[in-house]
């Protein structure tokens, strides 16, 4: 599914140069739910947004679902984007002045979707999160947990082959952050591959695989079964 | 896409009001002022008379001093009128399609209800031919004829509030009322008309309403009306009589005449030729050979009916424009920094740079629109105001639907053209920039 081969990422300013990724290489099978760890700074972030093709990297290849995705134009980046990753975010990133139904649309209107169709995928999406009968709620009169459950209904409806979640339990307390991570595992049981980064280690004991960063780099793998350390 | 976009200005809009309220009202603003003084403008430059325009002529002939000229600025300048004797004789002639002579006069009216007074009322002294050059429109009757303009026949025609006035507005056709002791004839009642210009006759002022009434031009001689226009004369002249002030080179008779094709028109002004060739046999037009026809437009401008000070205050309003555009541009650049997490979003959700630019500009096309409405209104209220202060005609100062719709055209393009630069800055922004931060 998500093959990385030798990336780096470099953040520059007038005075500073930092490295995001080095020689980042890393795959992903089909189906996986990975979980990517790591300190502050250790590049989570930049691998997921540049995973996301959210942002661009210096050297390198990166193969998403069988294409070479390293070179897009920032126009192909948004399609692939739009149509083959769904994004779920520490704070959730709903818009506040849109109702559940509105938000979790908002993907759909950029894949010119009928207006049928997207109303199947939003209803349906909102209830396999459980939040069909609140559609029209704005964000402001649900909890964080509620909220979080929005955002991957917003993720889900556009059947994403791949799901990126950057500290998706960050912002809720634990019972709500176990509530979203059993919603995860199942969405991972209906075949969609999943990364998410988090520095939770007891949430990434959950996912198959943990990926763990150091430095812009792998630094250690370790398999839910086996728990095998290959650095 | 648009409908989607469109939903989303109006909620953008919603989220900020004081920030959107302060563009409309830049926008409205500029618009309003600039749309006052273009109406004024768009208004006094118009063609009055759009489907005769290029058919219809006014004549000037120099009959003038010979020691010097009409306007001593513009030396080249027949004066604007003739003389009754030329004018009677062009009329003789009869060489265009269709001519008239005319001049304003005013004339008392002894009303037919006796408890009413006697009022004095502006009328135009014309040929009957009058009234199909310029497609005067009739509510009841119609002109006089050829016949009646020979015969001095003593008709009128009445405008719809002179007939108001006499006869309650009812089809007044046939009925008679006194004016210089003489009974005359209603023939017909105009429908509203006011063409502005009022291009027949700048010369008495171009923004001035149309007379009262008109009566046939033959009848000048027999009632001895006198104009109450301009009237100009180079010559000391001992006049003791109407006929003598008649036979006088006193200019005072404004003179159309339409023809049909550019051959016509060369063959009058030969016409008017042969004529001052034969007038200078005998002693007249001592000025070398200046005869001239104008056509509607070209009258206009030798009028100077659209003042440089109304040019002026045009170029003045679009640049008030420009800065309230330039203070919108500000505006919205505040207001999109306000957006940059959702537009970040929306990036990261798959909306291309295109996506996200054409939204910003739906948003500030709707504000423009918004902005197009309020200056409608403050413009509809400056021409209002310039009615009342300076006393001018409903067509001088009324919006119609070319500048209705120019107006919301103007402000949706300029403010959609404001919302270029603000709209690209946003779509600038990467779409990782603001997902971690929210």
């Amino acid at each position: 599914m998500l093959q990385m081969t030798g990336v780096k990422k470099t953040y520059r300013t007038e005075l500073v140069e930092t490295y995001a990724l080095r020689d980042m290489t890393v795959s992903v099978n089909d189906g996986e739910f990975v979980a990517v760890t790591g300190s502050s700074g250790s590049g989570k972030t930049t691998f997921l947004n540049i995973a996301g093709l959210l942002e661009s990297f210096e050297h390198g290849t990166y193969q998403l679902d069988g294409e070479d995705v390293s070179r897009l134009s920032d126009d192909e980046r948004s399609t692939y984007r739009n149509r083959k990753i769904g994004f779920i975010f520490q704070s959730f990133n709903l818009i506040p002045d849109l109702n559940l139904f509105e938000n979790v649309d908002v993907p759909l209107r950029y894949r010119r979707l009928s207006k049928g169709d997207r109303k199947q995928r939003i209803e349906h999406a909102l209830e396999t999160v459980g939040l069909a009968s609140r559609m029209k709620h704005v964000p402001a009169q649900l909890s964080g947990g509620q909220q979080q459950r929005v955002a991957i209904a917003r993720a889900l409806a556009g059947n994403p082959k791949i799901l990126l979640a950057d500290e998706p339990t960050g912002n809720l307390d634990s019972t709500m952050a176990h509530q979203v991570l059993d919603l995860l595992e199942e969405i991972h049981a209906d075949g969609t591959t999943i990364i998410m980064v988090t520095h939770d280690q007891d949430l990434a004991k959950r996912a198959e695989r943990n990926i763990h960063l150091l430095d812009g780099r792998v630094a250690a793998e370790e398999v839910a079964d086996q728990r095998s350390v290959a650095a | 896409m648009f409908r989607y976009n469109v939903k989303l200005a109006l909620k953008s809009m919603r989220r900020n009001v004081i920030l959107t309220a302060l563009m409309i009202a830049a926008i409205g603003v500029g618009i309003g002022i600039s749309m006052t003084t273009m109406t004024v403008y768009y208004m006094m430059n118009g063609d009055p008379i759009p489907a005769k325009s290029d058919v219809l002529f006014a004549i000037t002939m120099d009959s003038w001093s010979p020691l010097r000229p009409f306007n001593d600025d513009k030396p080249d300048r027949a004066p604007h009128q003739l003389t009754f004797h030329d004018a009677e004789r062009l009329l003789a002639f009869g060489e265009g399609k269709r001519q008239t002579a005319m001049f304003e006069s005013s004339l008392i009216i002894e009303p037919v209800n006796e408890d009413e007074l006697p009022f004095e009322a502006g009328a135009r002294v014309a040929s009957a031919d009058f009234f199909s050059m310029f497609n005067v429109p009739f509510i009841y009757g119609s002109g006089w004829d050829q016949s009646a303009d020979a015969a001095a026949e003593p008709v009128v025609v009445l405008t719809k509030q002179l007939n108001e006035r006499l006869f309650g507005g009812k089809d007044s056709v046939g009925e008679r009322l006194i004016m210089q002791g003489t009974y005359f004839q209603v023939a017909g009642v105009v429908d509203t008309w006011e063409p502005t210009p009022r291009f027949y006759d700048p010369i008495n002022g171009a923004f001035q309403e149309i007379n009262e009434m008109f009566i046939p031009y033959s009848l000048t001689l027999a009632l001895e009306l006198q104009s109450a226009g301009s009237d100009w004369g180079w010559k000391s002249e001992d006049i003791t009589s109407f006929e003598q002030w008649l036979n006088s080179e006193s200019s005072w008779v404004q003179y159309f005449v339409e023809l049909e094709s550019p051959r016509d028109r060369d063959a009058y002004v030969a016409h008017l030729d042969a004529y001052v060739g034969e007038q200078k046999r005998l002693g007249r037009f001592e000025r070398p050979m200046n005869n001239n026809i104008f056509d509607v437009m070209e009258w206009m401008e030798y009028h100077e009916v659209v003042a440089n000070d109304s040019k002026v205050l045009v170029g003045l309003s679009f640049l008030f424009l420009t800065v309230c555009l330039l203070s919108t541009i500000a505006l919205l650049l505040t207001k999109f920094v306000g957006k940059t997490s959702e537009t970040s979003l929306r990036r990261a959700l798959g909306a291309s740079r295109k996506v996200i630019f054409n939204q910003q500009l739906v948003e500030v096309a709707v504000i423009g629109c918004a902005g197009g409405l309020i200056g409608l209104l403050l413009a509809a209220a400056g021409l209002k105001g310039i009615k009342v202060l300076y006393e001018a005609p409903d067509g001088l100062v009324s919006l119609d639907w070319v500048m209705i719709m120019t107006a919301i055209g103007l402000a949706v393009v300029s403010s959609m053209i404001a919302g270029l630069y603000p709209a690209w800055r946003v779509c600038k922004i990467p779409p990782a920039a603001q997902l971690k931060t929210q």
